[in-house]
């Protein structure tokens, strides 16, 4: 399918419009314009997001030390992977040419916490009433309260899952949100004994409701094979983080791309070297960047990030359950990549397994409680880091002056790096979908979904807690509204 | 000559010589202040210790006890304009506690958790006010600045060194540095200086220490400033 003809239409000024617009809030603010011609054709499909515009100036002239508490603000839903990836790129700045044991196995901790928690908010509280009950349902049950009603057990395990990995990160962070455990170079805090002893209480039955996490993903794909195969995809590159081993590893590693077909086309891309291989383009109908791989350039370098793009990049994932399943996803592409859109959740479920696989592994270590917590080294002026957030691949970039302050930030979000693909897929879901077809909530919800399984930072994406307020208005040629829908 | 005053309704003994706020924190009444420090002369500018005696209202830090006066401190009424007072100091600078280093050892916001602020009520005034990290040692952030001259004193009193000063007046007041660039990094200002660590907000900071002690284990974290204020100068 040719959706790239759909970026921008021809004769635009005489086509109908439909703005499909999330009410605004603080964090980020998407919407979605089609433009249709007489016959209901779409002719042009676009995903705007007005993101973090400012923060970096904000952040400009700030001490470093203060950066890593201050960029949690960027986002009321992954605060801890830019607490992580600031102290990252901050550990470069004080000399932290490596953590002690303590700090680094802390900060572990911490992300797979929140891996654990987005990924269960996620798929059980914004995606599993779409998927359990069909995108063009009864709206009002089409939330996780019609979960709970519908399937209580599976709502039960997904509020519980979310909130065992909200407790990691208070055990780690010091509070549930916004907490300021990781430093440059390490951490503030041990694990306290109570907190060892309460987590290691769950954490078997975490992964146990993990693994039916899994089940109940591969069941809804075996369900309706053609939906799920089919809905939304389209074919790309992918990248993420990779330990050096080519071990799945969200906290650190190296940046490794493969392109459509599969085959890896750049690998082990040291993390502060990020510039030499990604570029960002702007384009004059969007907030939000487009970054692509330098080699390919804009058109043909673009690539998805996130959980579909992890699970088939790493070589194998390194603990025994979340493995099993990814061959098990693997085997499922026949030999090539999986591109479907709705694959993401299935992908998303497998690390939230391996999350909690990792946080049983990290709990029985003696250096949590223990040893020191700081290093530090010559100061350096500048440092990258990279983490593999919830969303995908995040980076923070500083420079830092002879003073002490920031001279230099550039942060590139998973949502960002997804703003192509994100692109792209709402275009074949509105060609597939929408075209030609008189338009209704359900049908409009359908973009919604795709959209969704990126899991984007839109704070209306989440605060509304599966239901996106919606206004969907089609505008004639002479600037008329010919209907109006509204949601939410 | 000694005697006794009535501070809500309860006799407090005091010494000739002492303020009423001297002799109300002695028989361990606590009542609540800012620009007052047990070295220093009272000041007078924050306003916090106001209490009222014989209905009018008078600076607890500056007023001598006089025997058999009646006081009002602890009551609604006076909280009331105490808080009012912080919800001022609060929009005057720019204060982002989420992300200041001084949280939890900043008496500023320990009076606000003190005093039950809950909201800022009043229009944040957003006043442009740069940092200057030209020292080697030693932040300045004057977004947080409250006014109440502890450094101005503390640097000039016992460093013997000048180094700060208020300047212009009301909303366009302002915290400078005696330095013909007004840089502190200018002047011979020392990470030592008593000035450095006698700041009761985040204004005058160490580097590069930052959220080295967490959240939630600070000062104020476990106890209220009415008790670490009250255990401080036993
Ligand atoms: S100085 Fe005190 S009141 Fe001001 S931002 Fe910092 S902690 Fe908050």
């Amino acid at each position: 399918m040719n959706t790239s003809s759909l970026e921008t239409a021809e004769n635009r000024e005489s086509l109908r419009k439909v703005v499909i617009d999330p009410v605004s809030r603080v964090e980020g603010h998407g919407k979605v314009t089609l433009l249709l011609d007489e016959e209901g054709e779409v002719r042009e499909a676009r995903l705007h997001i007005v993101e973090f515009r400012g923060f970096e100036v904000f952040i400009q002239g700030r001490p470093y030390w203060e950066v890593p508490v201050m960029v949690q603000r960027l986002c009321g839903i992954c605060p801890v992977s830019h607490h992580l990836a600031a102290c990252k790129a901050l550990d470069h700045v004080v000399g932290a040419q490596s953590l002690t044991p303590t700090a680094e196995k802390m900060r572990r901790l911490m992300h797979y916490g929140q891996i654990l928690q987005s990924h269960a908010l996620h798929f059980f509280h914004l995606s599993s009433p779409d998927l359990l009950f069909g995108f063009e349902s009864e709206v009002g049950k089409r939330n996780i309260v019609g979960v709970a009603a519908a399937h209580p057990e599976v709502a039960r395990q997904g509020v519980l899952l979310r909130k065992f990995g909200q407790e990691v990160i208070r055990a780690t962070a010091g509070k549930r949100i916004h907490g300021t455990g990781a430093v440059p170079g390490g951490m503030n805090r041990h694990l306290a004994p109570d907190d060892q002893r309460m987590l290691k209480a769950d954490v078997a039955k975490m992964i146990e409701w993990s693994r039916a996490a899994v089940e109940l993903v591969k069941r809804l794909h075996r369900a309706d094979p053609v939906l799920y195969d089919a809905f939304g995809t389209f074919s790309s590159g992918i990248m993420s983080l990779v330990r050096a081993d080519g071990a799945m590893d969200l906290y650190h590693g190296q940046l490794r791309f493969r392109d459509a077909n599969g085959a890896i086309t750049l690998d082990a891309v040291p993390d502060q070297d990020y510039h030499s291989v990604i570029g960002e383009q702007v384009k004059p109908w969007s907030y939000m960047k487009f970054p692509y791989l330098r080699d390919l350039g804009p058109d043909q370098g673009w690539y998805k990030v996130g959980p579909l793009a992890r699970v088939q990049n790493c070589d194998f994932i390194p603990s025994p359950f979340a493995e099993a399943e990814r061959r098990e996803f693997i085997a499922h592409g026949q030999g090539g990549l999986i591109h479907a859109t709705l694959a993401y959740h299935w992908a998303r479920m497998i690390e939230m397994l391996h999350a909690a696989e990792v946080i049983r592994d990290l709990l029985d270590d003696p250096d949590l409680m223990d040893g020191p917590l700081l290093s530090t080294g010559t100061h350096a002026r500048e440092g990258v880091g990279i983490i593999e957030a919830p969303r995908g691949t995040l980076i923070h970039h500083y420079q830092v002056g002879e003073d002490d302050l920031v001279s230099m930030c550039n942060l590139i979000v998973s949502t960002t790096h997804n703003n192509q693909a994100m692109n792209t897929a709402i275009r074949a879901v509105a060609q597939r979908y929408l075209s030609g077809h008189e338009l209704t909530e359900g049908l409009l919800n359908h973009i919604e979904v795709a959209i969704r399984a990126y899991d984007p930072c839109l704070s209306c994406a989440t605060h509304a807690l599966g239901q996106m307020p919606l206004v969907m208005e089609l505008v004639g040629p002479g600037g008329e509204t010919l209907s109006r829908v509204t949601r939410g | 000559m000694n005697g006794r005053f009535m501070l809500d309704g309860q006799p407090v003994m005091f010494e000739e010589g002492q303020t009423i706020l001297q002799a109300a924190k002695a028989a361990g009444h606590y009542i609540p202040s800012l620009c007052w420090h047990p070295d220093f002369p009272p000041h007078g500018s924050c306003k916090l210790c106001i209490v009222k005696v014989g209905g009018r209202h008078v600076s607890s830090c500056a007023l001598q006890a006089k025997d058999g006066m009646e006081i009002e401190s602890n009551t609604p009424e006076i909280n009331g304009e105490r808080r009012a007072l912080l919800q001022m100091l609060f929009v005057e600078g720019n204060h982002f506690c989420p992300s200041c280093e001084k949280s939890g050892n900043c008496e500023l916001q320990a009076q606000a958790y003190e005093l039950e602020m809950t909201s800022a009520r009043f229009n944040y005034f957003f006043p442009v006010r740069p940092v200057d990290a030209s020292h080697p040692d030693i932040l300045l952030d004057f977004n947080r600045c409250i006014f109440c001259e502890l450094c101005v004193r503390a640097s000039r009193d016992i460093d013997g060194k000048s180094i700060f000063a208020l300047t212009n007046r009301g909303i366009h007041k302002h915290l400078v540095v005696n330095a013909e660039s007004g840089r502190l990094g200018d002047t011979d200002f020392s990470a030592l200086d008593r000035a450095a660590s006698i700041c009761p907000v985040g204004v005058i900071l160490p580097k590069r220490v930052g959220f080295a002690v967490p959240i939630g284990e600070r000062i104020y974290d476990e106890k209220p400033i009415s008790l670490v204020s009250m255990e401080k100068e036993r």
